[in-house]
């Protein structure tokens, strides 16, 4: 099935960007990360302008976090004070990252620098998600490897913030500002790496913030959700690069998958989940270290003028 | 089918003509023509492929059957653009952005068959003259830069570009029957710019080009494909919300269909 993309300027498998949502959709729902991580290298890799692909598929994780964000809602599982927080946060990072976006592109090394910060905060994400899940998993499994509960549920350094309040849902009694400052971070990097930044949230979220797991996917999807609506807007006002049928078809498999993804994630065991997850982001870190490390497929790369 | 009736009898009035006119050797006459001048992009498309054909108005109005004196070299070219060029480098074990180059106009699409070899039908210094062949494409390095530079970096432009289909040199591809008519295929990828194409056609003999002759394709979008573009560029607040509003409502519909089922 042929498709044209207006705005790409070329012609797509459409059934392939159908399954490539798909597989996306599948992990949001079950994970609560928006899958931007995955399609826009993945649409880069199938010959998709990098612009376009980010761009575009900015507004495909927004398709999948509102059918998550809406299972998760019917199920009580948003923390909606703590969700308005990490946004109001995530639009001053947006700012800061679309000035640094500038900044790099002006210099000529935006992809590089994009491939780098894949790398690193993959890699660190990946590398302590699996530290903190693999022991939990094997618990069940192996007594002595039982931890007595930790004491200390948030990051020192959010407790040293001031004024505090009762986030009942999370379980938590912070100060707001713990969460615009996580919002911030998250915000930044969406801008620069094209991704909604849900691989990011939601062990921030677990082991920085301490929230309850109960509502940290559902809430890590509702702020996605506004996060990318924002992107999409700023792109479709900038770039000019949000590809609407590109995004229809990315839209309707990571719709459908995100609601297969989010009845798998029910039924599985949390530890579980973080552990799968934490596998996949260390392979898109490796994938990416790989591809900065071996020769390209094309040394020159062409930019209008 | 009726240009070609059409192109056919006009090649019968100049042959009858021709000898009346005068007996002294003069330059062929080429008569070209495109399978289509317009070619639309909508949805589906997936490339198109051109039939670029004519015909050789022999001077003394005789044709040779059997073997034509010319060559027939056949140019596509479409819109040019000034690009930045950059080229990846091994450093500190990455490959990063290293050397860039500016050139004013490199052409976004090259297509260039001939009915031989081009190193056997022109030497390179008319090849440069014409911009027959890949390798002599005027770039226009924009600044200083060594010749060596410019060299290097346009190998690499024509690379990339013959490796996605949008530069291509196909030699033997025009075939000319019975001396007079001369056909070749020259296919557009589906990611070309739209714009407007130039088609040359030149008649060479001896490493001269004795006859050229010149046409045009428009290549642009119809339709839906044109209704997106031209909205995402002047109307692209619209836009933007029409696509959060396209991919809230697919969410959320798909979250009704499932809760259904």
């Amino acid at each position: 099935m042929d498709v044209y993309l207006p705005i790409a300027n070329l012609s797509v498998n459409g059934l392939i960007i159908v399954l490539l949502g798909g597989a996306t959709g599948f992990l949001s729902g079950m994970f609560g990360v928006g899958g931007g991580f995955l399609t826009t290298p993945l649409l880069i890799f199938y010959g998709i302008p990098p612009t376009v692909a980010a761009a575009s598929a900015a507004s495909q994780v927004t398709g999948a976090s509102v059918s998550g964000a809406v299972y998760h809602a019917r199920r009580k599982g948003i923390d909606y004070q703590m969700g308005a927080m990490m946004i109001a946060g995530g639009i001053v990072g947006t700012g800061i990252g679309a000035f640094l976006f500038r900044l790099l592109q002006a210099l000529g090394q935006i992809d590089v620098a994009i491939s780098i910060l894949y790398v690193v905060i993959l890699a660190g994400v990946g590398i302590k998600m699996a530290i903190e899940a693999v022991p939990e998993l094997l618990a069940d499994r192996f007594e002595r490897l039982k931890r007595a509960p930790s004491k200390r549920r948030h990051h020192p350094l959010f407790t040293s913030l001031p004024g505090r309040y009762r986030f009942y849902r999370s379980g938590l009694y912070i100060s707001p500002l713990a969460p615009m400052l996580v919002g911030m971070a998250v915000g930044t990097l969406t801008m620069l790496m094209g991704i909604g930044g849900g691989f990011l949230l939601v062990p921030l979220m677990l082991y920085g913030l301490g929230m309850s797991a109960a509502v940290v996917v559902g809430t890590s999807l509702f702020q996605i959700l506004f996060t990318t609506i924002a992107t999409t807007m700023m792109h479709a006002l900038t770039t000019n690069a949000v590809d609407i049928v590109l995004a229809a078809l990315l839209l309707l498999g990571s719709v459908s998958g995100a609601q297969i993804g989010a009845k798998f994630a029910s039924a599985a065991k949390p530890e579980l989940l973080r552990v799968v997850l934490a596998v996949i982001v260390l392979l898109v870190a490796l994938f990416m270290a790989a591809g900065l490390t071996y020769r390209p497929r094309e040394i020159f790369t062409v930019a209008p003028l | 089918m009726m240009r070609l009736v059409r192109l056919l009898m006009a090649c019968a009035l100049m042959a009858g003509l021709a000898p009346a006119a005068h007996a002294q050797p003069r330059d062929p006459i080429l008569v070209p023509e495109i399978s289509q001048h317009e070619v639309i992009v909508r949805q589906g498309f997936t490339g198109a492929d051109l039939l670029l054909y004519g015909a050789i108005l022999q001077p003394d109005g005789r044709a040779r059957p059997g073997t034509s004196p010319y060559d027939i070299v056949v140019v596509l070219k479409g819109p040019s653009e000034a690009i930045n060029l950059r080229e990846k480098r091994r450093i500190w074990g990455m490959w990063i952005n290293a050397d860039s180059a500016q050139f004013r106009s490199a052409p976004s699409y090259y297509a260039v068959a001939s009915s031989r070899p081009l190193s056997d039908i022109v030497d390179p210094r008319t090849a440069a003259i014409y911009e027959l062949g890949v390798n002599y494409l005027q770039l226009s390095p924009i600044g200083a830069i060594r010749p060596e530079e410019v060299s290097r970096f346009a190998e690499g432009l024509v690379a990339k570009r013959e490796a996605s289909g949008l530069y291509s040199q196909q030699e033997d591809a025009v075939s000319i029957s019975e001396g007079v008519l001369y056909q070749a295929r020259i296919a557009l990828p589906s990611s070309v710019l739209t714009g407007t194409y130039t088609a040359e056609t030149f008649a060479i003999a001896n490493g001269r080009v004795l006859a050229s002759a010149t046409s045009e394709v428009t290549v642009s979008k119809k339709g839906f494909e044109r209704a997106v573009e031209v909205a995402s560029r002047q109307w692209s607040l619209a836009y933007g919300l029409m696509a959060v509003a396209l991919s809230v409502f697919m969410g959320w519909a798909a979250g009704r269909l499932f809760a259904l089922g």
